[in-house]
């Protein structure tokens, strides 16, 4: 198939093409670059919302409601679910469509045409997403999804991986998962925008809200603290104020907190927009992928060009250097 | 390039045992596996084999209705715009041998009744997979 063809199949909404899209681009096929650079003005529209949690705390469930929820109100929704690749292996147990509500109750996502899943290894990239999981989103975008699920692995305290993609951070708990230090660690949930309290009936739900809402106070505390002493940090942590963070509960597989929480997600949306930090994190964001796409070509250059160098019996900080001043010269 | 396989359930059969088995074989074979879940309509098996651009469709029937089932599941992945033809098709449960050359009729590729060890499952895919593909092309 030609880049032409998928081009015009994806803007056009063909779905099989959007498939194939997705297949190249995962696939790091050679017409893949070209087919995201004259899809790319088409994107920009999508709101992308990363759903990031624990294993087990009911991600999957709670993408599935919330799409059920965004459709309800006249939205189309895309999903992209990563699930772990193995480390030896490479295969994966692609595990988060079969949470997806199908015929056996009242809305059929699985036949919905407003609504596009696909399933994603990590494929050996560690932070909660896939390498490609960025693109795949701008494919999605690409074909007019209004709303754009980024589900992430079964993260722990550090992937943070889904800030990449994500306009929203939508992190979920559940009780019993730890104490007031465990929220309080740097990491995960630095990231999230809204937090949720999932598994609400369960025992201890209150002891992970309060903990949660006492972490948060303290982030305002420390950015008022912290001003005072440095201008540096002081407009990024000021930022983060803007948002007060919601602190919100579900018990997902009953439905219960989801239209909550999709309030949430759009209010949040509104003020990135109104505030003019959306248009700065996706520059940013435009920026570092070009980056990274410059040096992912450089590295497979440099492999191919000074093989017979790195065979060699140099030690690595010297054939480095030596690299390093040929490349940056020309 | 890696293999994806839709490992499927289909209708009113709520034996998954033996699929969930399959899956974790094959992701241990070093494909990537999307699982279904049970009491999926042949429509959605073929929304899902379509949308997750998968090289195999593997479905799980351990209710007898694979007669009804499996060629609807290849007529609608036809209708929702793939092609069954570049495809591996397979069907693993209680069929009956007479029944062998009707599924072969509807476009099924491999049949493998319980007691098949898994390793045959595993060469078929890698076997097949490249002659199907390219008889597709």
């Amino acid at each position: 198939m030609n880049v032409e063809e998928i081009v015009e199949g994806v803007t056009k909404g063909n779905r099989k093409l959007l498939a194939k899209a997705i297949s190249y681009v995962e696939n790091e096929h050679p017409n893949s670059k070209e087919i995201l650079r004259r899809l790319y003005p088409r994107t920009g529209n999508a709101h992308v919302v990363g759903i990031t949690g624990f294993p087990g705390v009911g991600k999957s469930t709670i993408v599935s409601k919330l799409t059920e929820e965004f459709r309800r109100r006249g939205k189309s929704v895309g999903i992209v679910a990563v699930d772990p690749s193995s480390p030896f292996t490479g295969g994966a147990l692609l595990g988060d469509r079969l949470r997806l509500e199908g015929a056996d109750v009242s809305k059929n996502l699985w036949l919905d045409e407003k609504v596009f899943f696909r399933s994603m290894g990590s494929r050996g990239r560690l932070g909660g997403i896939a390498k490609k999981t960025g693109d795949v989103v701008k494919l999605l975008d690409s074909a007019k999804y209004e709303i754009i699920l980024v589900e992430t692995v079964g993260a722990g305290q550090s992937e943070v991986g889904v800030l990449e993609v994500a306009d929203t951070v939508v992190v979920i708990l559940m009780p019993e998962t730890g104490d007031d230090i465990q929220v309080n660690k740097a990491g995960i949930l630095e990231i999230g925008d809204i937090f949720v309290i999932n598994k609400a009936d369960l025992g201890g739900a209150e002891n992970v809200e309060r903990w949660i809402k006492y972490m948060l106070s303290l982030d305002e505390e420390t950015v008022m603290e912290l001003s005072k002493l440095s201008h540096a940090e002081e407009s990024r942590l000021m930022e983060r104020l803007r948002w007060k963070k919601p602190v919100l509960k579900t018990i997902a597989d009953r439905g219960v907190g989801i239209k909550e929480l999709a309030n949430e997600i759009e209010k949040h949306y509104e003020v990135l927009k109104k505030n003019g930090v959306l248009q700065k994190k996706r520059n940013e964001r435009a920026k570092i992928s070009a980056i990274e796409i410059a040096i992912e070509e450089i590295r497979a250059e440099i492999v191919r060009r000074y093989k017979s160098l790195l065979d060699g019996e140099i030690d690595p900080y010297t054939v480095a250097d030596k690299i390093v001043k040929e490349v940056l010269r020309c | 390039m890696k293999i994806r396989v839709l490992v499927a359930k289909v209708g009113l059969d709520g034996h998954d045992r033996g699929a969930k088995v399959l899956a974790r074989f094959l992701r241990d074979a070093g494909f990537e596996v999307i699982y279904t879940g049970l009491h999926r309509t042949p429509q959605e098996v073929a929304r899902a084999a379509v949308d997750e651009d998968v090289d195999v469709v593997g479905v799980s029937l351990l209710s007898g209705a694979h007669i009804p089932l499996v060629p609807r599941i290849i007529q609608y992945i036809r209708e929702y715009g793939g092609n069954p033809d570049e495809m591996l098709i397979v069907v693993g449960g209680t069929i009956p041998h007479d029944d062998f050359p009707k599924l072969r009729d509807a476009g099924v590729d491999g049949i493998f009744i319980p007691g098949t060890p898994i390793s045959e499952i595993i060469k078929f895919i890698k076997e097949k997979l490249p002659e199907k593909k390219k008889g597709g092309k």
